[in-house]
């Protein structure tokens, strides 16, 4: 290899991180929420070696300890040590989180983008469709989901994940609509690709931004909702280790003689949302130019 | 208009069937029933003949269409029947609670108008200023913030500052906590506020920030307009600027957002009601949930259903009334 390819390749990296740190400069709250992000990521990822003792672990000699140095964040009612139920919690909702706004947002870019592409009867009926399911608030469908499946994790990923398709297939149908007659999809058909080749490699990498936008909003509203929905007593059940259950029961009645048990987990689930959000912003920013400085 | 509103209405009819379609079959997709729950919740042996016998009296055992059948014409004839899990009268349980989660609804739009008018304002006309970032701050953490438990601190604030003022003046512990039991609002005005201001806060707080960006994002789009600075080129002052010749015309999608703003505010009731233990139709429709009660749970999710689509309806009639350019269109 030559010396003057090996500086070019240099050179590109080093653009490439400038550029990245340009855009952090340019986006400093939306690189707040990434690294919040990444943090909790990684505490969910190594819950296990991070977390300072057992989330299911009843110590009954140490019950509703107020936070000091062996339990930084208190103890509940079972003599469970807060701060490692918080960060196995963290697994439940960046899994509920990924999975149903990866699967939600993914179902609704390929229902949105080939109702657009079809057009006439099909892309009406599926209007009408679409606007049946919107037509259930969040949280209703989403319980209504939960009444005919039961609880338990799996049933709430599915119960947050339907509401989804429909809110992303509408967004992302109205960008594809303009895709529709653009002359590299004409090109495309007059050489005689298929349907789903068209749609796949034409024009759904057109419409990723949106996508990209809707993909992470519904990350801090999964979240919200799974803790919800666990707040109910309809999500996630003991013993899963999840922010909703905290705040289930005890956390009213020891409210007084025992905050913590109920501030923390509401923080975590606040400062969660808060970062998916933040990073969400920062997101649609950059890749849609018409919202930039609202 | 006539036309326009005519069009409008009848686009609600299918969207509704559509919908009663959808909850009906959904909640019979998954094997099991309400007999079931209700008889072997406890594990203990169940008669066979039992089951069948209840379900025979539910009409559970009747053919689909015919249920649907009963069920569709239930909602045009306003009998949504008796609950499959308590046997009493739907109508009457939900009219007992609706009173309750209507004053709630009401009052958390309030509250969500009160905080998001002046922070979207402000935030608009300093734009890219220390009060504009905090405006953004508060919004998206107001998002962020779960209202049941904001609810939660909410009573927790009450305890603690109670507990301060009475020892501090008083010397007394006495922690004051809001009443427990629904006094109607014409009955006494005072408790019944002492008592549903607290849900009304939680949950209108969270939708105000929906409705600050909202606010911020229309008024920023009207500064820029010509007219705008048409008034100011006149030498009129800013106040006068921004209230009439802006505001007024910034009104506009924030109406969009009450009648947007009312699906999650239903959705929020659902849980604030269960913090502050309120016998709303919030908590009704997570009990029916719980219990399987199929005929409770579809009657519920069909007035929500309707109460959104027609409080839409409403949002964009008055915004087809306003602005006349979309009711041409």
């Amino acid at each position: 290899m030559s010396d003057a390819t090996a500086n070019s390749e240099l050179i590109r990296e080093r653009t490439k991180l400038q550029q990245a740190l340009r855009l952090m400069r340019q986006q400093p709250l939306g690189t707040a929420g990434l690294f919040v992000v990444i943090v909790m990521v990684l505490a969910a990822v190594f819950a296990d070696v991070v977390a300072p003792y057992d989330p299911e672990l009843n110590q009954y000699e140490f019950i509703l300890q107020p936070p000091e140095w062996s339990f930084l964040m208190g103890t509940d009612m079972f003599g469970r040590d807060i701060l490692s139920r918080i960060i196995h919690g963290a697994r439940t909702a960046l899994l509920v989180g990924f999975i149903a706004s990866f699967v939600g947002s993914t179902a609704g870019l390929v229902l949105g983008v080939a109702s657009a592409y079809f057009g006439g009867k099909f892309d009406l009926l599926f209007q009408r469709v679409t606007d049946v399911f919107l037509a259930f608030p969040l949280i209703i469908m989403a319980l209504a989901v939960v009444a005919a499946f039961g609880t338990g994790i799996e049933n709430v990923i599915i119960a947050i994940t339907i509401p989804f398709i429909p809110r992303c297939a509408r967004v992302v149908r109205s960008s594809a609509l303009a895709l529709r007659s653009v002359p590299y999809v004409d090109a495309a058909r007059a050489a005689g690709f298929s349907h789903t080749r068209i749609i796949l490699r034409h024009l759904v990498p057109n419409v990723i931004g949106p996508y990209l936008i809707l993909l992470t909003a519904f990350q801090g509203e999964a979240i919200l909702l799974e803790a919800s929905l666990t707040y109910l007593g309809l999500g996630v059940q003991e013993p899963t280790p999840a922010w909703g259950l905290m705040l289930q029961g005890g956390a009213e009645e020891f409210a007084e003689s025992a905050p913590w048990v109920a501030i923390f987990p509401g923080l975590a689930i606040t400062l969660a949302v808060f970062a998916f959000n933040l990073f969400g912003d920062a997101l649609r920013d950059v890749l849609d130019p018409r919202l930039r400085g609202r | 208009m006539y036309a326009y509103v005519v069009k409008r209405v009848l686009l609600m009819i299918p969207t509704l069937l559509g919908a009663a379609v959808l909850i009906f079959f959904l909640l019979r997709a998954i094997p099991g029933d309400v007999c079931e729950t209700k008889m072997a919740g406890d594990g203990a042996y169940v008669d066979q003949q039992q089951i069948e016998m209840c379900r025979e009296q539910l009409g559970i055992s009747d053919p689909i269409y015919v249920q649907f059948g009963d069920f569709v014409y239930g909602m045009l004839t306003f009998d949504l029947g008796n609950s499959m899990y308590t046997g009493r009268s739907i109508n009457s349980e939900i009219s007992h609670r609706f009173e309750l989660s209507l004053e709630i609804a009401i009052l958390a739009t309030l509250t969500s108008i009160l905080i998001a008018l002046p922070l979207g304002v402000i935030s608009a006309v300093r734009q890219n200023t220390w009060i504009d970032y905090v405006v953004r701050l508060i919004s998206i953490s107001g998002i962020a913030i779960p209202s049941f438990w904001l609810g939660i601190m909410l009573i927790l604030g009450i305890l603690l500052i109670t507990q301060w003022w009475t020892e501090y003046f008083y010397g007394v512990r006495q922690p004051w906590l809001p009443p427990i039991t629904f006094v109607s609002i014409f009955e006494d005005p005072v408790r019944n506020l002492q008592q549903l201001i607290w849900p009304a806060i939680a949950t209108g707080f969270r939708y105000s920030a929906v409705a600050t960006r909202m606010t911020r994002a229309a008024m920023l789009e009207v500064l820029k307009e010509d007219y705008v600075r048409t008034a100011r080129a006149k030498g009129i002052i800013e106040k006068i600027v921004v209230r009439r010749h802006a505001l007024k015309n910034a009104m506009l999608p924030v109406v969009t957002i009450i009648g947007i703003e009312f699906a999650f505010l239903l959705g929020g009731l659902v849980v604030t009601e269960q913090v502050f233990n309120l016998n709303g139709l919030g908590k009704l429709f997570v009990e029916s949930v719980t219990s399987a009660d199929y005929s409770m749970t579809q009657a519920l999710v069909m007035l929500v259903v309707a109460i959104f689509v027609f409080v839409n309806l409403m949002v964009d009639l008055a915004y087809a009334w306003l602005d006349p350019r979309i009711r041409y269109s």
